[in-house]
């Protein structure tokens, strides 16, 4: 029999992924996201060190339709993080692994996402 | 490794239809991954036209059903038909589990039928399970003592104490939560997976094991145990309804409580 060659099953293409994993997923992108986002902010305050004319320059594009965007998607990146993280401290406890409080916490956290986001733009 | 696109010599190609008899009237189409290791092509997804009113209710019962009289080659594991022996491990409808447990009118539209995910394909919907088993051996899953057997009985264990093992022996590795794990996907070679930290935990937990140190010792590596990130795919498809994520968590939990 040829043991060799064998085909490897079809994983993420066919796998349906419950809304736990997408929470799971999202940190990790988010993650990756906010690092990425510190760069962007760091050339801000860069920009603010090197003099008013290039701290200027920079504020134009900060306050452009791509730079509020960008800061926009920094806050959501941010808050999903925390609350999520938030998530992460309750399991380290060995607390709320059953499907039904994951979920829970899953709701939790992405409500207290769509909220501090809102309350961070209003404010 | 993270590879999210599979081999080119993986990659599913379009398959024959088997058509329903004429005159069925409550028709649903499975679609069958297949893959024949004789014919070097790559796998396929067939599709079959069941009728439903004269096949039993559960998804292996069309399997059955199929191999008995439309295709005889199809190529699957069963025994008990009950949900005890863990064989029908398979993906239906986008999650891992029993074919025997899942009945056919959960699925909406067309059934897809698929071997467990990441695994090596021996033929149709049989994985090649050589590494879990080899990983579950590692983790050395019966009771080790070092204190002499009571000379009148058994070693005895109080109800309390028996409590702790309830959620983790009644798994019957049929593999369903460890071939549904990214990480296990991605990592499956030196991360342990979730069935089979299950079975460490089970034996952790053991009050009359006395090598929980040396099973915790094992353990504590950034893959073998710590490539879990909760992800919860484990315990959301696990056909028994029990907890990998759980279990792992207690571990974690029992490494930390040692450390302070």
């Amino acid at each position: 029999m040829t043991t060799r060659n064998r085909p490897l099953s079809p994983h993420l293409q066919i796998y349906r992924l419950p809304l736990l994993a997408l929470m799971s997923i999202t940190h990790r992108i988010t993650g990756v996201g906010l690092v990425i986002g510190l760069l962007g902010l760091a050339w801000w305050l860069c920009a603010a060190a090197s003099g008013p004319e290039s701290f200027a320059a920079a504020q134009g594009i900060i306050g452009g339709f791509f730079g509020k965007l960008f800061l926009f998607g920094f806050t959501v990146a941010l808050f999903f993080h925390l609350c999520h993280g938030v998530r992460h401290l309750i399991w380290d406890t060995g607390k709320g692994f059953e499907l039904d409080k994951a979920y829970l916490s899953a709701r939790i956290a992405l409500g207290a996402t769509a909220i501090l986001t809102v309350l961070a733009w209003i404010i | 490794m993270v590879e999210f696109a599979l081999p080119a010599n993986s990659r599913v190609q379009p398959g024959k239809s088997h058509k329903a008899p004429a005159g069925a009237k409550n028709v649903k189409v499975f679609k069958i991954y297949r893959y024949d290791p004789d014919s070097g092509a790559n796998p396929r997804l067939d599709s079959y036209e069941i009728d439903l009113d004269a096949c039993g209710p559960m998804v292996l019962d069309a399997l059955l059903k199929i191999k008995n009289e439309i295709d005889s080659s199809l190529t699957f594991r069963r025994s008990c038909r009950e949900g005890i022996c863990g064989s029908c491990a398979m993906n239906i409808d986008g999650t891992n589990t029993l074919a025997c447990l899942k009945p056919i009118e959960d699925i909406k539209g067309e059934a897809a039928i698929y071997p467990l995910p990441h695994m090596p394909v021996v033929k149709d919907l049989i994985p090649d399970l050589t590494l879990p088993y080899a990983q579950l051996a590692s983790v050395k899953p019966w009771m080790q003592t070092q204190s002499p057997t009571p000379p009148d009985g058994e070693r005895l264990q109080s109800p309390e104490e028996r409590e702790k093992l309830d959620g983790l022996w009644e798994c019957i590795l049929c593999f369903c939560c460890q071939t549904s794990c990214p990480s296990y996907w991605w990592n499956g070679d030196r991360y342990l997976g979730p069935a089979v930290l299950l079975q460490a935990a089970r034996w952790i937990h053991d009050s009359r094991d006395e090598m929980t140190g040396e099973r915790l010792d094992a353990l504590e590596d950034s893959f073998k145990l710590y490539r879990c990130h909760t992800i919860m795919n484990c315990t959301k498809t696990c056909p028994k309804g029990l907890n990998p994520a759980k279990a792992i968590g207690s571990i974690k939990q029992k490494l930390l409580e040692r450390s302070v």
